[in-house]
């Protein structure tokens, strides 16, 4: 890696000096990526191992409700699942947060209340990110005004993908701005790169730093919307992005794979990959995430299996 | 000219309309009356079971939802194509039951004639069963057989393929799914009745058929929460003998935690040449009765 001082102003400077840096950046071997990816995906998690893997990556999940049938009501029984996913035992964590349209923000506060589970906002026109920079900004005001704590930002992929890298930082850099609070705060900011639009990995890493350069908090995959989403080798060349990025500057930034991820095995396997390529300080709530609906439901499926030594079905666990 | 080699095969499992080796990585030898290896059957294990319950629930809510004329168009379907096989099942059979090729070829026509039967019950079984019935009061009181949902059946270990074929069609023929174990020491002809639905027009999912050990899979499939019945029949025969009894009283207990239906394991395996009763359809049937307003 290229060494950096942890000021980006210089690199930030024009659009000429950021293309530079960006396609400067090593390029990502496309077989070997995927083969690693893989390989990790092999390893055996069993009994307590597997037990605290499971905990763990229910204290992990945003849980996503992004419909355009979405109610009030949908809204509330997500919070509350949120709170006690498996309300028939009380050792079940609850989860991350809840992932919802700005304009559902306040329902979903007022049922969390002080719980800890965070709310976190979908903005800037998602998930297309087609309207105007005043547009997304005010969008991104009002989900932090109605109280989300997370703000989860789309880029412009048109922008990106015709090289106009300088747009698309200032954009993230004023979404930045948008998100801080009355009191002084701020609320975090997601940055979505919907990775299936993207192409390739040398893009994804790409995008990686100049989101992290950007100042956002986390970044994430996909916006759910568009397939491929999430996949195993595109969240670790995220990884090994935000590891590089603390190697650079001391700085830590998080990672959310979202859409696509369906069963426990597969949320496992995400596990392993974190801590083999960022490590173990990426292995919390607060550094690593998961962007799912249906996932809550296998985990807590298989950790009933764990408890109770018979198989569980869906008719047990709330849809949704 | 050199002698031909043998073509020797490793046989797998039926899940979801898919033939997946099992998900254990093992399989066992099956050897024919005689003792002689025939070929290698897939050793289904506990996750090979989780896994076609899986298929058999997402199989379900189409399935029962097709018509009864539907239903039964699909199962004399199987019989044609069994038909169409019969000199491969007479062979299998003969390997399996040690039976001369005429008395296997007995079986096998009684195995079609079965299925033709059980057929013709699709649209046939809601009348004998269900009913129009007097209430003191204006209503119309409608009572109709509903499909259980998602039935584990140990099949017979002795009877491979006229047992198999009268245990599954009955429960398949209301509407169930089905997660089926084969008999463990005769597998084959369940193998070649999985080859048959898979070229026939039954939905993938609708019939899984695992080979391996009741004795193994059963308690899984007795425990599991999202099957709601099991038929035990297969438990008779397995060995050792007196192990069974313990067993099948083990898989009901375990089966009482969802409440599951339950058919007994017989005191010995029953003569499946004999014309099957209506109870073997009605054992995995809800009667739903609905109440209906008159002159509204």
């Amino acid at each position: 890696m290229p060494t950096l001082a942890t000021d980006f102003s210089d690199v930030t400077r024009s659009e000429a000096s950021l293309r530079r840096f960006l396609h400067g950046l090593p390029g990502v071997d496309q077989v070997g990526a995927e083969a690693r990816a893989a390989m990790l995906g092999t390893r055996s998690i069993k009994t307590t191992a597997k037990a605290q893997a499971l905990d763990l990556a229910i204290r992990m999940v945003d849980l996503t409700t992004l419909e355009g049938a979405d109610t009030h009501g949908k809204v509330r029984a997500l919070a509350s699942k949120a709170q006690r996913p498996d309300p028939a035992d009380p050792t079940c964590p609850q989860v991350a947060a809840v992932c919802v349209y700005p304009d559902m923000v306040a329902t979903a506060k007022e049922t969390l209340g002080a719980s800890g589970v965070h709310v976190a906002a979908v903005a800037t026109a998602f998930p297309s990110g087609r309207a105007a920079l005043d547009v997304k900004l005010a969008d991104t005001r009002d989900a932090v005004e109605a109280g989300a704590d997370e703000i989860d930002m789309v880029i412009d992929r048109g922008a990106f993908l015709s090289g106009r890298y300088l747009q698309v930082f200032e954009e993230i850099v004023a979404v930045r701005e948008a998100c801080a609070k009355p009191d002084g705060g701020s609320a975090h900011l997601k940055v979505i790169f919907e990775t299936g639009e993207l192409q390739t990995y040398d893009n994804v890493r790409r995008a990686s730093w100049l989101a992290m350069m950007a100042g956002g908090h986390f970044i994430k995959t996909s916006t759910g919307k568009v397939q491929p989403a999430a996949t195993l080798p595109v969240t670790m060349v995220m990884l090994e992005a935000v590891r590089d990025f603390r190697e650079a500057t001391g700085h830590m930034v998080g990672v959310k794979p979202a859409g696509g991820i369906r069963t426990s095995k597969d949320a496992i396997k995400y596990l392993v990959v974190v801590n083999e390529v960022a490590g173990a300080d990426w292995l919390v709530p607060e550094w690593f995430r998961f962007g799912a609906s249906t996932l809550l439901n296998e985990l807590l499926m298989q950790r009933t299996k764990l408890t109770t030594g018979r198989y569980s079905g869906p008719d047990y666990f709330t849809l949704d | 000219m050199a002698a031909r080699i043998d073509v020797r095969k490793t046989y797998k499992l039926y899940v979801g309309g898919a033939f997946p080796r099992s998900e254990s990585g093992y399989s066992y030898p099956v050897e024919d009356a005689k003792g002689t290896f025939v070929a290698n059957a897939a050793l289904a294990s506990r996750k090979d079971a989780r896994d076609a319950v899986v298929a058999a629930r997402k199989a379900f809510g189409g399935w029962s939802g097709r018509t009864a004329y539907n239903r039964a168009q699909v199962l004399y379907r199987v019989a044609e194509v069994l038909e169409d096989r019969r000199p491969q099942f007479v062979v299998a059979v003969q390997q399996s039951e040690g039976l001369s090729a005429s008395r296997a070829g007995a079986v096998v026509d009684a195995a079609v004639d079965r299925l033709v039967w059980y057929a013709g019950w699709a649209d046939k079984l809601t009348q004998v069963v269900g009913g129009a019935n007097p209430v003191a009061g204006p209503f119309f009181n409608l009572s109709t057989p509903e499909p259980t949902g998602v039935v584990a059946v140990l099949a017979p270990q002795e009877s491979s393929l006229l047992g198999l074929v009268s245990v599954l069609a009955p429960v398949v023929v209301t509407g169930n799914s089905a997660v089926v174990v084969s008999s463990f020491r005769r597998p084959l002809p369940a193998v070649n009745l999985a080859e048959v639905l898979a070229t026939s027009d039954v939905p993938g999912g609708v019939v899984n058929l695992l080979t391996g050990d009741a004795a193994t899979i059963g308690p899984w499939l007795a425990a599991h929460m999202d099957v709601n019945a099991i038929d035990l029949g297969g438990v008779r025969g397995l060995e050792p003998a007196e192990a069974g009894d313990a067993l099948a009283t083990d898989l009901e207990v375990a089966a009482a935690d969802n409440l599951k239906r339950v058919r007994r394991a017989p005191a010995a395996e029953p003569d499946f040449t004999a014309t099957p009763g209506l109870d073997t359809m009605t054992d995995f049937v809800e009667i739903k009765t609905v109440w209906h307003p008159m002159g509204v």
